[in-house]
C-alpha cells in the first residue's frame, strides 16, 4: 500500500489558473472593503422583504453542504469500516476544511453587527432556543474538529512531531466529532426554516421533516462532491482515473437517493402540496427542475456499467449537486415570501463575493494539495 | 456484541430517551398584565398624526420617496428602518364609501403586534429581542444583536426592518414607546390619535372595549375613548360601525397585544390569516425533541467515538494515518 501513502504534488504555484483566481478572490475583497466601510446595503439588493440574500443562502447554506465531502467519506471509512475509501479521505477533508472555514468567514461578511459574534456563544447571551444558535455552535465547533483530523499533514513540516503523536491519539474522538457536529448542524440548517412557518411555499415548507431531508441530500452532496473533485483532480493534475473506487461508492448513493426521495415526495402527497407543482408558477417550475436534478441520477446510478463509466458517474454527481443547489436556493429564496412587493436578485457586487470566495477556495486546495501530502501518490503520471 | 449492534442499539436507546424526554413545546398565552394597542379601522381618519408623533418621539429620521421632487416632508410608504409605524389606506374600485370593501376604502395601521408568542424572541440567537416577563412588550437591544436578520426574516407581520444603509446598523421597531413610562407617559401614537382609533391600555381592557363596541347596532349613538384606557376620560360621541365579525389579533398564533377592528376582511387590510399555533413553538419543538438535554446528541457520540476508537485504530495498524 505503500504508493497510496499521500504526498505532496510539488510543481509551480504560480500558474494561469492560479492567477485568475487571485484576480477573482481580490475583486471579492474590494467589494468587501466597500460593504465594511458603507454597509451592506452600498453592496447587495438586501431589502426587509429578502434580508438574506446569497451570502447567506449559497455562501453558507450550499457553500457548507457542499463541503461534506469530509464528513461522508468520514462515515463510510471510519463508521462503516470501508477501508477501501481511504484515499478519498484527505483530499475531501482538505476540500471541506476550506469550504467550512470560508462559510464561516462569510457569515462575518453578512452579519450588520459583526462585533457582537461572540455574543452567539457567551452565557447570558446566548439563546439556546434559537435554531440559529445550534447552527453556530456546531459549524464553528466542526471547523475546529476538522483542523485537528487535518492537522497530520501539516504539523510533520512544522516541526511540531510531538504534537502531531498527541493528535493521532485523539484521533477517534475527532473523527467521532467530525460525524456528530455536521449530522446536527446540515439538519439544522434546513431547521432554520421551520420558524418561516407559511412564509415558505408548501412546496418546500416540510416542518419537521426538513432538517431530514437537509441532512440526507448534504450526505448526498459530499457523495456527489468526492466524485465531481476526484475527477477534476485526475483531469486538472493529469493524475489517474479512481473511477473503479468511485463507482462502487455510486451505489451507496443510489441508494441514499432514493431513501430521500421517498421521504421528499411522500410528505408532499402526505401534506397534499404536491397539488401545487401542478400549477404554473415560478415555484412549480423551479421544484420539478430541482426534482428533475435528483431523479435523473436515480436511473443513470442504477445500472452498475452506467456507474463505471467516469462521463456518466460525472454526470450523476454534477446534476446531484446541483439538485442540492436548488433545493436550498429554492427553500431560501424563491419560495420565500413574507409579503406582496418585496423580489431579490443579487447585485453584481454580491455575486463579486460570492464568486470570490469560490475562487479563494480552489486557489486554496491547489496550494495545499501542492505543497502537503493530500494526495495519495502515484508512481507514474499519464 | 458487536459494533453494528451496538450502534443500532444505542440509537434506538437516544431515540426513546429523547422522546421521552422531549417536551413538546406550547404555544404561549397571554399575560395577564399585557399591555397593547386597540387600532380600529373605522375610526381613523388616516391624519398620520400617530406617524407623526412616533417620529419625534422615536428620534427617528424622515425618509423620502425614491427621486422625489419635493424632501420637505416625511413620506414613509411603509415602515422600515427609519419608521416605526404607518396608516396604510386599501381602495377598492371608485372608492365611494369609507370602510367597506366593494367600491370602498378604509385605513389599517403597521406596527410592531407585540406578539403574545413572539417569532422574532424565539428565532434571535443573542436574546437581543426580548418579551417582558410582566407587561409582554416585545423590545429590541441593539447592544446584544449582532445584526443576523433572522428576526426580519421570521416575522409573519415584516415588523423588526434593518437599517442597511449604515455603516454600523441596527434593528428598530415598535417597542410601544416603554422609554416614556418612566415620565408617566405611553405610545405617542395612541396619545395623539384625535379620534381614539389607536387606543392604549391593558390588553384585556382593550379587548372588553372591543367587545362593546362589536355588540352595538351599527348607527346607534355611542361614545369612543381616547388615548389611553384607564386615564383621563377624553371620551367624545359618535355612532357604531358596522364591523367584519373579527377581533384581529385575539388567536393568530396564540394572540398578539395589539387588536385590530375593521370594516373590511382583514386579508384585505394586509394581515395574514395565521393559525392559532405559533411557528415559535413548533420551532421549539423540533429543537427539544432533537436536543433537549443534549440526549441524542450525547448518546449518538458515545456510539459514534466506540465505533471510530476500533477503526481509527485498525486503520492506523494497517499504516494508514487519519
Amino acid at each position: 500500500m505503500a504508493e497510496h501513502a499521500p504526498a505532496p504534488l510539488g510543481g509551480k504555484l504560480l500558474t494561469p489558473v492560479t492567477a485568475v483566481l487571485g484576480a477573482l478572490s481580490l475583486a471579492a475583497a474590494a467589494v468587501i472593503v466597500v460593504r465594511f466601510i458603507y454597509g451592506l446595503g452600498a453592496v447587495t439588493n438586501l431589502s426587509d422583504g429578502f434580508p438574506w440574500g446569497i451570502w447567506i443562502a449559497y455562501d453558507v447554506v450550499v457553500g457548507s453542504a457542499l463541503a461534506c465531502g469530509g464528513y461522508t467519506m468520514a462515515i463510510l471509512v471510519y463508521i462503516f469500516n470501508r477501508g477501501e475509501y481511504h484515499p478519498l479521505v484527505r483530499p475531501a477533508l482538505l476540500a471541506s476544511l476550506f469550504g467550512y472555514t470560508l462559510a464561516g468567514v462569510s457569515v462575518i461578511f453578512d452579519l450588520g453587527r459583526y462585533w457582537n459574534v461572540w455574543h452567539m456563544f457567551w452565557p447570558g447571551y446566548s439563546q439556546v432556543h434559537s435554531v440559529m444558535f445550534e447552527v453556530a455552535l456546531c459549524i464553528s465547533l466542526y471547523i475546529l474538529v476538522m483542523w485537528m483530523e487535518f492537522s497530520p499533514t501539516f504539523l510533520d513540516q512544522l516541526g511540531f512531531s510531538g504534537l502531531k503523536k498527541k493528535i493521532s491519539k485523539l484521533m477517534f474522538l475527532f473523527v467521532a466529532l467530525g460525524v456528530l457536529l455536521p449530522s446536527m448542524h446540515q439538519a439544522s440548517l434546513g431547521g432554520l426554516l421551520v420558524i418561516f412557518g407559511a412564509q415558505i411555499h408548501p412546496l418546500w415548507q416540510a416542518g419537521m421533516l426538513i432538517p431530514l431531508e437537509f441532512l440526507m441530500t448534504a450526505v448526498l452532496l459530499g457523495f456527489a462532491v468526492v466524485i465531481f473533485e476526484a475527477t477534476l483532480v485526475a483531469v486538472g493534475f493529469n493524475r489517474a482515473m479512481e473511477t473503479a473506487l468511485l463507482a462502487k461508492m455510486a451505489g451507496f448513493m443510489h441508494g441514499l437517493l432514493i431513501a430521500y426521495l421517498v421521504v421528499r415526495f411522500g410528505d408532499l402527497i402526505l401534506r397534499g402540496a404536491i397539488v401545487s407543482a401542478f400549477k404554473p408558477s415560478l415555484e412549480a417550475f423551479w421544484f420539478w427542475i430541482e426534482s428533475i436534478c435528483f431523479l435523473v441520477p436515480v436511473w443513470t446510478l442504477s445500472s452498475p456499467a452506467r456507474r463505471n463509466n467516469a462521463g456518466t458517474l460525472f454526470a450523476a454527481a454534477l446534476l446531484l449537486l446541483l439538485g442540492g443547489f436548488l433545493l436550498r436556493i429554492n427553500a431560501f429564496l424563491v419560495g420565500y415570501e413574507t409579503g406582496e412587493g418585496w423580489s431579490y436578485f443579487p447585485a453584481f457586487p454580491e455575486l463579486i463575493v460570492t464568486i470570490g470566495v469560490i475562487a479563494f477556495e480552489i486557489l486554496a486546495y491547489i496550494v495545499f494539495v501542492k505543497t502537503l501530502p493530500v494526495l495519495p501518490a502515484q508512481s507514474a503520471t499519464h | 456484541m458487536d459494533r453494528r449492534n451496538f450502534f443500532k442499539s444505542s440509537l434506538a436507546a437516544g431515540a426513546a430517551l429523547s422522546t421521552g424526554r422531549a417536551r413538546a413545546r406550547e404555544t404561549r398565552s397571554i399575560l395577564p398584565e399585557a399591555l397593547g394597542l386597540l387600532y380600529d379601522s373605522t375610526l381613523c381618519i388616516g391624519c398620520k398624526a400617530c406617524v407623526a408623533a412616533c417620529k419625534r418621539e422615536n428620534d427617528m429620521p424622515p425618509e423620502f420617496l425614491p427621486r422625489t421632487e419635493q424632501p420637505y416632508w416625511d413620506q414613509p410608504l411603509d415602515i422600515s428602518g427609519k419608521t416605526l409605524t404607518v396608516i396604510k389606506v386599501y381602495r377598492h374600485g371608485t372608492m365611494d364609501k369609507k370602510d367597506q370593501e366593494e367600491n370602498g376604502y378604509a385605513f389599517i395601521k403597521k406596527s410592531c403586534m407585540h406578539c403574545v408568542d413572539p417569532s422574532c424572541v424565539s428565532a434571535c440567537p443573542v436574546s437581543a429581542m426580548q418579551k417582558d416577563p410582566v407587561n409582554g412588550v416585545v423590545s429590541y437591544d441593539k447592544d446584544a444583536c449582532i445584526g443576523c436578520r433572522y428576526c426580519v426574516a421570521a416575522c409573519p407581520f415584516g415588523v423588526p426592518r434593518f437599517t442597511y444603509d449604515q455603516t454600523f446598523p441596527q434593528i428598530n421597531k415598535c417597542q410601544l414607546c416603554k422609554h416614556r413610562w418612566k415620565d408617566g407617559g405611553y405610545s405617542a401614537c395612541a396619545e395623539v390619535c384625535p379620534t381614539g382609533a389607536t387606543l392604549y391600555g391593558k390588553v384585556t381592557e382593550l379587548k372588553a372595549e372591543a367587545t362593546r363596541r362589536r355588540a352595538l347596532k351599527p348607527g346607534a349613538a355611542t361614545t369612543y375613548p381616547r388615548g389611553k384606557l384607564g386615564g383621563p376620560d377624553q371620551s367624545y360621541p359618535g355612532v357604531a360601525a358596522k364591523y367584519v365579525d373579527r377581533l384581529y389579533g385575539e388567536t393568530e398564533f396564540g394572540g398578539t397585544q395589539m387588536v385590530f377592528l375593521a370594516g373590511v376582511p382583514f386579508e384585505k387590510l394586509g394581515y395574514p390569516n395565521l393559525p392559532p399555533r405559533s411557528d415559535a413553538a413548533t420551532s421549539e419543538t423540533m429543537q427539544n425533541t432533537l436536543y433537549g438535554g443534549l440526549v441524542m446528541p450525547i448518546v449518538f457520540l458515545g456510539a459514534l467515538t466506540y465505533i471510530a476508537k476500533r477503526n481509527v485504530k485498525d486503520d492506523e495498524q494497517g499504516g494508514h494515518h487519519g
